[in-house]
């Protein structure tokens, strides 16, 4: 066991796990932050998506005790009132069917557009390819990343 | 005109004041039955609320809540059922609440979802306590004004009189509404009147899901809950030797505990417990068939061949059709197993103590899970109480309670409240999948091109019957044979989205573009004139399927999508009808660089009407993206009673560069709205192989496409026109 210190949506965290503890678990066992979702554990769904220091990364696969310098940032904590441009689109254009993968998929929009905030759709579809929606709801995904890339 | 409709006085409608003010209305969402209706005191309807699944309040501050009682899993009832309700009620759809009700089977009945079913069910029954509900506030008020109820106009939670310049809120009159009896006729509104069905509305739980609130099973904790892993023996397998000695060592895990032919790791946390089940040793031993896809594809070939078939259709002279046939076209068309594959993994909250038991999580039926839940404890399922959480996809597979019944079993050993999680690796390998299936088709034609025979054989893992035996194109041949063969395989099955046409629709609409190919037909008008066989004169007398709306999406497909009149696109046709709702689909395909290119797929359904377009385009789109991933690369293949393909890394799903555009019409038919969650899904895969055909001559009769011979070496592109 160790003590691990992180920063979580602008907050100074500690926790006692297993060193190899996956930040997803340490988020969703121990923080009660289980908006970040786990699906595959193995970094090919993106259901577990966050932000470490801006940029979208896999938390089902990055051991917490890894990021004890960085910001990190997860769905309940993305905006205050769930009102960041991309949540917004995605309310406007009502992308979920289950919902399940949507945090996810939001986390990784919200990176993707900070480091291109006029992408194609080209360049759209190869961001968001790696998160998996099982309903299949890619074309209102789609649509509403292009809508908030033209809000910001 | 506004219809009249009669209610009786059973079950239909109950209502009363509540103690906290306001009307208060409990109808039956999801009955079967026909709707009945019955006024009642607040007293009797707290204890006599066994017939309903569903309340309606109305509060003094005129604020409406719906408690919606059916699990939610991504087919947005919990947002098109109280449209419904709110449009006959006119009800200001900003003041509606929805909120998910427990399993509580003193007030509820019938909480499952399943089969694209609801809908059609609820229509009627939604619309006359909506209806029922205003003609009991208009008629307060009328008492109140002391004018005829005939001269008063409702609109958005207000009642009018229009004469005096009066008006006032649903809320104001809701307490003496609730002293008054239920009418036994209601009207109901004229369509062309609608003002929230037929509209977009967006989901309800939109706000929770975009912010990350815990809404799915997965995320119930409490206070002292363990969790728990479970090692399941590979199919046709038994434990014959447990070694534990690595995983308890492994700090984190509490215990492993077995019962039947499970191993469980129970610990205080996830993490800890994926580590250890890697750990863990189990030998097996055979306990019945251990089997590999090897077997299963000789297995097909072996019952085609020669297997004892159960006759489920037969018309006509098959034998002379086909003796007399100018020519013959037969093919075999083979799928594999598929897993469910929810984003969310089965996962289950269970606290057993003693004779009682508390069950919490995702399931799309949830008084079965319970009855699984109390058959185990050897209690009565009224000592057990059920939440439903919403399920992170469901695709059929949480219609089974295995992993409810795992929960309880754990929580029952350990003796405290435990949360099962299956690990994706769990998900795929922990049996309950879509049936892998071959069919042989036979067709004889005579000179003239026309089919004047029809033969189907199915052959089926644990598929039951795997033929759809009085659909399409059945009535509109003279000489037919529909066979099943069902062989029971150790590998379990269960209904998987659209269960059986989801692969039948595929490989029938791929094999009738061969027959009308033979026949020198286009393959629109091939079909066509089947169907007009069938509407002139059905075989067999009356079909199953409505021909006249089979019709209306074929041709309406043929004119949206252009069909046939731009050489430089490469088309193929797909129609199919299945779970009361008609859907035709035209892929399109171009060549570019010498290299075929899908584009796009052209959908027309006929689900009557759109109750909310919004929903009604997710479940379309959602509906072709799924039939179109899975035919073209989902496989499960199997190594000893075991799966070959353990993740998404393997196994693969459809994904957003893979997505072609989907164009979505709807058929005006004027019916009564019905089911979306599964009807657009079979008729894709058909579609898209037909176009695959037309464009490079090549013929996929098995799936997946991308591991097929013919396939992999055309470069298929795909690109959204």
């Amino acid at each position: 066991m160790a003590t691990i210190n992180l920063k979580i949506n602008g907050k100074a965290h500690s926790v006692d796990v297993e060193e190899d503890t996956p930040l997803l678990w340490v988020l969703r066992d121990h923080l009660g932050l289980v908006g970040t979702k786990y699906s595959c554990g193995i970094a090919q769904c993106g259901a577990c998506t966050v932000h470490k220091n801006g940029d979208a990364i896999f938390s089902c696969v990055t051991p917490a005790s890894s990021l004890t310098e960085d910001e990190i940032t997860t769905i309940e904590g993305l905006s205050k009132n769930g009102d960041h441009p991309v949540q917004k689109a995605w309310a406007e254009v009502d992308v979920a069917q289950c919902g399940y993968c949507q945090a996810g998929q939001i986390m990784n929009a919200s990176a993707f557009l900070k480091k291109n905030s006029a992408p194609s759709m080209e360049e759209i579809d190869e961001a968001m390819n790696r998160n998996i929606c099982r309903c299949g709801t890619y074309h209102k995904i789609r649509e509403a990343v292009a809508m908030a890339a033209k809000s910001n | 005109m506004a219809t009249l409709t009669k209610t009786n006085r059973r079950d239909f409608l109950k209502i009363a004041g509540t103690t906290a003010g306001g009307l208060f209305i409990g109808f039956n969402w999801m009955s079967c039955d026909s709707p009945q209706m019955e006024a009642l005191s607040t007293e009797e309807v707290l204890a006599n609320a066994k017939n309903f699944n569903a309340f309606l309040s109305i509060a003094p501050s005129g604020d409406i809540v719906i408690y919606s009682p059916n699990p939610e899993l991504g087919q947005n009832i919990k947002t098109s059922f109280p449209m419904v309700v709110a449009e006959e009620l006119d009800a200001d759809w900003n003041r509606v609440r929805v909120l998910q009700a427990s399993l509580d089977t003193d007030k509820y009945e019938r909480q499952l979802t399943g089969g694209s079913g609801a809908m059609p069910h609820s229509w009627e029954r939604l619309r006359k306590a909506g209806a029922t509900a205003k003609y009991l506030l208009v008629a307060a008020a009328a008492k109140k004004w002391e004018v005829p109820a005939s001269e008063l106009t409702t609109s958005e939670g207000v009642i009018y009189h229009v004469k005096s310049g009066k008006k006032m809120g649903y809320g104001d009159v809701a307490n003496e509404a609730s002293l008054l009896t239920a009418p036994e006729d209601v009207q109901l509104k004229d369509k062309k009147d609608f003002k929230i069905i037929g509209t977009p509305v967006k989901n309800v739980d939109s706000g929770d899901l975009f912010t990350g609130k815990p809404l799915f099973g997965l995320d119930f904790y409490r206070e002292g809950m363990l969790h728990a892993m479970i090692q399941r023996p590979p199919f046709g397998m038994k434990i014959k030797a447990i070694d534990d000695a690595e995983v308890r060592k492994v700090a984190g895990v509490k215990d492993v505990v077995s019962f039947e032919n499970s191993v469980a790791i129970v610990g205080t946390s996830t993490w800890p417990l994926m580590k250890a089940k890697k750990l863990l040793k189990v030998e097996y031993e055979p306990d019945g068939k251990v089997e590999s896809s090897a077997d299963h594809n000789q297995i097909f070939k072996d019952l085609l061949a020669n297997g004892k078939a159960e006759v489920m259709r037969e018309d006509g002279n098959v034998k002379a059709a086909f003796a007399n046939a100018a020519q013959v076209v037969s093919a075999e068309y083979q799928c594999p197993f598929l897993s469910h594959s929810p984003m969310e993994p089965m996962n289950f909250f269970a606290h057993v103590q003693g004779d009682k038991a508390e069950l919490i999580g995702p399931t799309q039926t949830p008084e079965n899970a319970r009855k699984t839940a109390a058959d185990i404890l050897g209690i009565p399922p009224e000592n057990i109480t059920m939440e439903i959480s919403r399920l992170g996809g469901g695709f059929g597979r949480r219609l089974r309670a295995d992993y409810v019944a795992e929960a309880v079993q754990v929580s029952k050993l350990m003796n405290a409240p435990v949360k099962v999680t299956w690990s994706r690796e769990d998900d795929l390998t922990g049996g309950a999948y879509r049936p892998a299936v071959r069919y042989r088709f036979e067709a004889a034609l005579d000179s003239d091109g026309n089919m004047t025979g029809y033969k189907l054989r199915g052959v089926g893992m644990n598929a039951g019957n795997s033929t759809r035996e009085n659909n399409f194109p059945s009535g509109a041949v003279e000489n037919l044979l529909i066979e099943n063969i069902n062989y029971e395989s150790s590998i379990t099955t269960n209904a998987w989205r659209a269960p059986i046409t989801n692969f039948l629709a595929y490989a029938e609409q791929s094999f009738l573009d061969e027959v009308a190919l033979a026949a020198q037909k286009d393959p629109v008008d091939f079909r066509l004139e089947l169907m007009e066989k069938a509407k002139a004169n059905p075989v067999g007398g009356e079909l199953q399927y409505n021909v006249d709306r089979m019709i209306g999406v074929t041709k309406m497909a043929a004119e949206k999508s252009n069909w046939g009149k731009n050489p430089n696109v490469k088309q193929g046709f797909s129609v199919y009808f299945s779970h009361r709702t008609y859907v035709a689909q035209v892929a399109d395909i171009e060549i570019e660089n010498g290299t075929p290119s899908l584009k796009k797929i052209h959908v027309i359904t006929d689900c009557g009407m759109v109750v909310n377009p919004t929903g009604a385009n997710h479940q379309v789109r959602g509906g072709v993206v799924d039939g179109m991933g899975h035919a073209m690369y989902g496989n499960l293949t199997f190594e000893a009673g075991l799966p070959t393909q353990t993740n998404f890394d393997k196994y693969r799903l459809i994904r957003m560069k893979e997505v072609p555009a989907v164009d979505t019409y709807y058929v005006d038919s004027g019916y009564d709205p019905t089911g979306l969650g599964e009807p657009c899904l079979p008729p894709t895969g058909g579609a898209i192989a037909n176009a695959i055909y037309s464009a490079t001559q090549r013929r996929l009769r098995s799936q997946p496409f991308i591991e097929q011979e013919e396939f992999t070496d055309l470069n298929m592109t795909i690109k959204r026109a």
